[in-house]
């Protein structure tokens, strides 16, 4: 690790102009940057810790009905508090083991934007909004392909709305070794439709799976989607599964997420 | 009733109390006053020539004491390696020069190029980065027959090519082997790969040097499973140390498995650089830089052919193996695939002609040497694999048939030149089938089915040896040491005894169980008896621990110590009795006279032992401490029977382990709590093996699996409770315990179960498939099933 000076602000305007210095870096949780800076892959001059700021912590309903949740609370955090968004409570319990649950942060999550994470597929299916200290982002307008967002140098995610759907479930198959998704599905069903999305599948990052969407749209249930499978074409192919195999496992994990959010509350 | 002190009772681990609670004494837990660090500039490149190394801007780098290259170490020797294996044709192997640092070319990823000593790690690291290199990249050999192919790219041009041997064993069989093939009435083949594996002890490798000017002695502190011989290696084939001014120190070692045996170029650099700035130097590995510098394991490509006549009686058995060396050639690197994996092909079955074809290749990849099991479970895998394969082919059980062709009369001479002492392979098989509920697993299957999974149940043998040996034949295998085991059993004046053993303990609990032995020859408390082990300075030469040899080796050396002890207080009782040598007993520690009610406790006659006023100083000396060296007549050959049923989900193609049964004869058991301990731990990592783990290069010669984000080790989770027996007991007629050794049989027997039970279940699926190689991950399952 190299040398790095650390501010924890209280506020988030001060978190900004932190973040003002060059080279400085939010800190969440610290789950994916400090193992980073340890193996010397990153070399932020500062870090500015976002778990001080209290605007940033706890989760909330909006007057939309929306669950709010700030930018800094931990996975453990929104798997306790989130009751009301079952699915997305589930979500964040099968993240990581317990020590990362209780250090790593929604907004880390989301602005990493790892092809393997959970939280951008729970984002996305959600419909979400990102709100920053900025402006607020729709989640298909936020996440830009692997690691990649809509957000700007110093762009803080302050908080995250989830729309609450009437029926959801995610569904994550493990990559053995690192246990991030190997491919993870998020079904969201909504009054007004089906919203599907995908990680750790494609080479492109998460994405939303319209056909099943139209299929569950016009009948939520696992019989709509029988052999339905994206095309292997631009899926991710390593060590752990070919692109045939990942394309395979989002047709098998969405089934299973659709049987699920109909036989689990929300 | 169970008892509670002495030989065959579970006394809880001694050593457990340190190591829970923090307070154990690892090697990085040792602070040398004035240490500096080093860190290793390693290569990112499979393979290339080095052009130039530029030193001037990391030399001045804050906190730099020196920076070390390879040419600071011409003139020293390379590391060298212990065991030279001779080939078919009566020529020894190709042996490269192995230098502590490279010289000229890096061959591998994780290659040291250069040494920084620094005031502090970070300084270290700090000043690497501005080491300027000019490597010129050459194509990376990696694939094993690629490697031997006509033109290939050479990892030394200064070899012939990339052939280390080609062995063939017992090549005056070759003939008769072929002719019973074309004689046979049915031949099963079957290729298959043992998977690469990192060894991952829970504790990283780590090397302090230190040099002392007043005295010139060396010390050298490191995470050894065999410090002497280390000692041994290092100080005279690389550093040109007499032992009398090297001293060797591995205290607690958290895991070695067997990478922890070898002698690494790390430990010769801090001794070396110790002297040379007459500083002490401390290196200490990252998990990272554990996956590119310790010695791997396995990696091998066979195909087995197994011959059977009409009746299912096996008549010849003959395989074809690419034995990958990597880079150089580790510590023992070449006994694993020969003397450590032809001698064991012969298995539980009495198959009469035996040929075992073994080519070792250099490549660009982390030199690879034994891993728990070292060779054995490389046989076991693939025999017990293709006896699984030619059950399905004939339509015949697979107990059954591995029953019809068991080894049943002892000693027994295999065709592979070792010889059976003892064994009992239905007494195994029976206690497997009964702890497996085989006669259950119908119900279960279909219980499966119903929830959409497949059932599947692999059953496998196992023979194993321990304690290689004797010395005089493992020189003439190519042994370039002895195979002993030393003990020094030191009793104090008031009675307590303490044990120095050249054997290691890094989890084997030995701090437990060697005392419970000494506690039943003498009859006194274990809690008496200390064993110390680690230090050259304060144990006999040794040579370690590794292939299941501590208690069968290390513990008869012990017992012929301890006989002397107790030879001699028999004399000194005598003595203090007035009465006959001849007629001393010692029971519950105690001596008395035969006949009579004369006794006199341990602890008299350990006290006229040192303060000799009643003593027969004519005849005896004062004193109560003896040493024993111990060299086995032969090697010890525990064995048994394994079963695993999985079931397999077929949309996803996940293993899950749903059972596993281990019915095991170790001989005699000392500790059956740390026995059972013992194999659960080999069959967690054979699982692992078997289902997770992959070190994988890609053509260019970068592991791709070098870290926990791509390596999956076995979790809790991945496994299930165990079943383990071993009340089938044939106990070993050659050592005084009769013992056998317990600490690879997990390891060797379970990979092939586990893969036996998800051909099993595919096949009830209706899946024409008799192998998928290891490890049978979730993605090499669904594309089995959908071709
Ligand atoms: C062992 C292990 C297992 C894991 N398993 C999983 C898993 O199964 N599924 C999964 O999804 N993830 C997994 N993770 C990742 C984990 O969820 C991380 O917590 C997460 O990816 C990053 O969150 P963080 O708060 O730790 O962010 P940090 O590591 O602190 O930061 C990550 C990046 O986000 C930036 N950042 C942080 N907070 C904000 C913010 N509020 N606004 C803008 N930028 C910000 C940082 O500057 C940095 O670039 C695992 C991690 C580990 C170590």
């Amino acid at each position: 690790m190299y040398n790095f000076d650390f501010e924890k602000p209280s506020t988030i305007a001060d978190a900004v102009s932190a973040l003002g210095t060059e080279d400085a870096q939010a800190l969440g949780g610290g789950q994916t940057l400090l193992p980073t800076m340890k193996q010397r892959l990153a070399s932020p001059s500062k870090l500015v810790s976002l778990k001080g700021i209290a605007e940033m912590q706890g989760i909330c309903t909006g007057d939309d009905g929306a669950l709010c949740i700030g930018g800094a609370t931990t996975h453990a955090d929104v798997a306790a508090g989130a009751g009301a968004y079952a699915g997305l409570a589930g979500l964040a319990a099968g993240i990581g083991d317990p020590a990362v649950r209780a250090r790593g942060t929604i907004g880390g999550s989301l602005a990493n934007n790892d092809p393997a994470a959970c939280y951008p597929a729970g984002a996305l299916a959600s419909g979400a909004t990102i709100v920053t200290n900025a402006r607020e982002i729709a989640a298909d307008d936020y996440f830009q392909g692997m690691f990649t967002t809509a957000l700007d140098e110093g762009e803080i995610i302050t908080e995250v709305r989830f729309p609450v759907p009437e029926a959801s479930n995610y569904q994550k198959f493990e990559q053995p070794a690192s246990r991030f998704a190997l491919v993870g599905v998020f079904v969201a069903k909504f009054a007004d439709g089906v919203r599907v999305a995908v990680t750790g599948a494609s080479e492109d990052g998460v994405f939303r799976w319209s056909e099943a969407e139209a299929a569950l749209s016009g009948n939520f249930s696992a019989d709509a989607i029988v052999d339905m499978a994206p095309g292997a074409d631009g899926m991710i192919s390593d060590l752990h599964g070919t692109a045939a195999y990942r394309a395979h496992l989002v047709g098998v994990l969405t089934r299973r997420a659709v049987a699920a959010a109909l036989s689990l509350p929300t | 009733m169970p008892k509670d002190s002495g030989i065959g009772a579970s006394p809880k681990r001694r050593e457990d109390v340190r190591f829970l609670s923090g307070t154990g004494n690892y090697t990085d837990d040792i602070q040398v006053t004035g240490q500096a660090y080093v860190h290793f500039l390693r290569s990112d490149v499979a393979h290339a020539k080095i052009n130039g190394l530029n030193l001037d801007a990391a030399s001045a780098m804050p906190g730099v004491v020196k920076i070390f290259t390879g040419a600071d170490f011409e003139g020293v020797g390379g590391i060298p390696c212990g065991w030279q294996v001779t080939d078919r044709h009566g020529e020894p192997m190709q042996e490269p020069a192995h230098p502590v640092l490279a010289q000229g070319k890096v061959r591998y990823v994780g290659d040291q190029i250069a040494a920084v000593v620094a005031e502090t790690l970070e300084q270290a690291r700090d000043a690497a980065e501005a080491i300027e290199v000019d490597l010129e990249e050459l194509p990376a050999v990696v694939d094993m027959k690629a490697a031997l192919a006509e033109g290939a790219t050479k990892v030394h041009d200064d070899l012939t090519s990339n052939l280390c041997y080609d062995w063939g064993f017992v090549e005056e069989n070759k003939p008769a082997v072929d002719a019973a093939f074309e004689a046979a009435a049915h031949v099963t083949t079957l290729e298959l790969r043992n998977n690469r594996l990192v060894a991952n002890p829970m504790e990283p490798r780590v090397a302090i040097g230190d040099f002392n000017r007043a005295t010139g002695e060396s010390t050298l502190y490191t995470t050894s499973q065999n410090p002497h011989v280390i000692r041994l290696l290092m100080g005279a084939f690389v550093l040109g140390i007499p032992e009398h001014k090297l001293r060797v120190v591995a205290p607690d070692v958290g895991g070695g498995f067997g990478t922890k045996i070898f002698h690494y170029a790390e430990e010769a650099f801090c001794t070396f650089a110790a002297k040379a700035l007459n500083r002490p130097v401390k290196w200490t590995s990252t998990r990272s830089e554990a996956f590119i510098s310790d010695a791997h394991g396995r990696d091998h490509v066979t195909k087995i052919e197994l011959a059977l006549d009409a009746d299912n009686n096996f008549t010849a058995l003959r395989t074809d193996t690419y034995a990958n060396m990597g880079a150089y050639l580790s510590t023992f690197a070449p006994s694993v695939p020969t003397w450590l994996h032809g001698t064991l092909m012969a298995g539980n079955y009495k198959t009469p002609l035996i040929y075992v074809n073994v080519k070792a290749v250099f490549t660009n990849t982390v030199p690879v040497d034994a891993y728990r099991g070292a060779g054995r479970p490389e046989a076991t895998y693939q025999l017990e694999r293709v006896i699984d394969k030619a059950a399905r082919e004939l339509g015949v059980d697979p107990i059954a048939l591995r029953r019809q062709n068991f080894i049943t009369e002892f000693p027994y001479a295999t065709p592979v030149a070792v010889e059976y002492d003892t064994g009992d392979y239905h007494g195994t098989m029976d206690a497997l089938e009964k702890m497996a509920d085989l006669s259950g697993f119908e119900a279960r299957r279909k219980e499966s089915e119903a929830r959409g999974k497949l059932r599947g149940f692999g059953v496998n043998c196992y023979i194993e040896a321990c304690g290689i040996a004797p010395s005089n034949l493992v020189g003439q295998l190519g042994a370039r040491a002895g195979l002993y085991e030393s003990a020094t059993v030191r009793v104090n004046a008031t009675g307590g005894i303490v044990v120095m053993t050249g054997s290691h303990s890094h989890g084997q609990g030995h701090e437990t169980s060697f005392p419970q032995v000494i506690a039943e020859m003498i009859g006194i408390d274990e809690s008496m008896v200390e064993i110390e082990h680690g230090d050259t300075a304060n144990t006999p030469m040794g040579m370690g621990t590794y292939g299941s040899r501590s208690i069968a080796v290390g513990g008869s050396a012990m017992v012929r110590a301890t006989e002397k002890i107790i030879a001699k207080a028999k004399k000194i009782a005598a003595h203090l009795m007035e009465a006959a040598e001849a007629d001393i007993e010692l029971k519950d520690g105690a001596f008395s006279v035969a006949g009579t009610d004369k006794s006199v406790a341990w602890g008299d006659v350990t006290l006229a032992a040192y303060v000799p006023h009643n003593y027969p100083l004519e005849d005896i000396e004062p004193g109560l401490e003896e040493t024993a060296f111990y060299d086995p007549a032969n090697f010890t050959y525990p064995s048994g029977a394994y079963a695993c049923e999985v079931e397999v989900d077929p949309d996803t193609g996940k293993v899950t382990i749903e059972a596993f049964n281990a019915a095991d004869d170790f001989g005699n058991i000392i500790n059956p709590m740390i026995v059972d301990g013992q194999v659960h731990g080999g069959i967690g990592q054979g699982i692992g093996q078997a289902l997770l783990e992959n070190a994988a290069y890609d053509e260019n010669g970068q592991l791709l699996s070098a870290s926990y984000m791509d390596y999956a080790m076995p979790r809790a989770s991945d496994v299930p409770f165990y079943g383990v027996d071993h009340s089938s007991q044939t106990p070993c007629t050659h050592n005084p315990l009769g013992v056998k050794g317990c600490g690879e049989a997990g390891a060797i027997g379970s990979p092939p179960a586990v893969v036996n039970a998800v051909v099993d279940a595919l096949r009830s699926g209706g899946h024409d498939i008799h192998h998928i190689d290891m490890p049978v991950s979730p993605s090499r399952v669904w594309q089995a099933m959908n071709g």
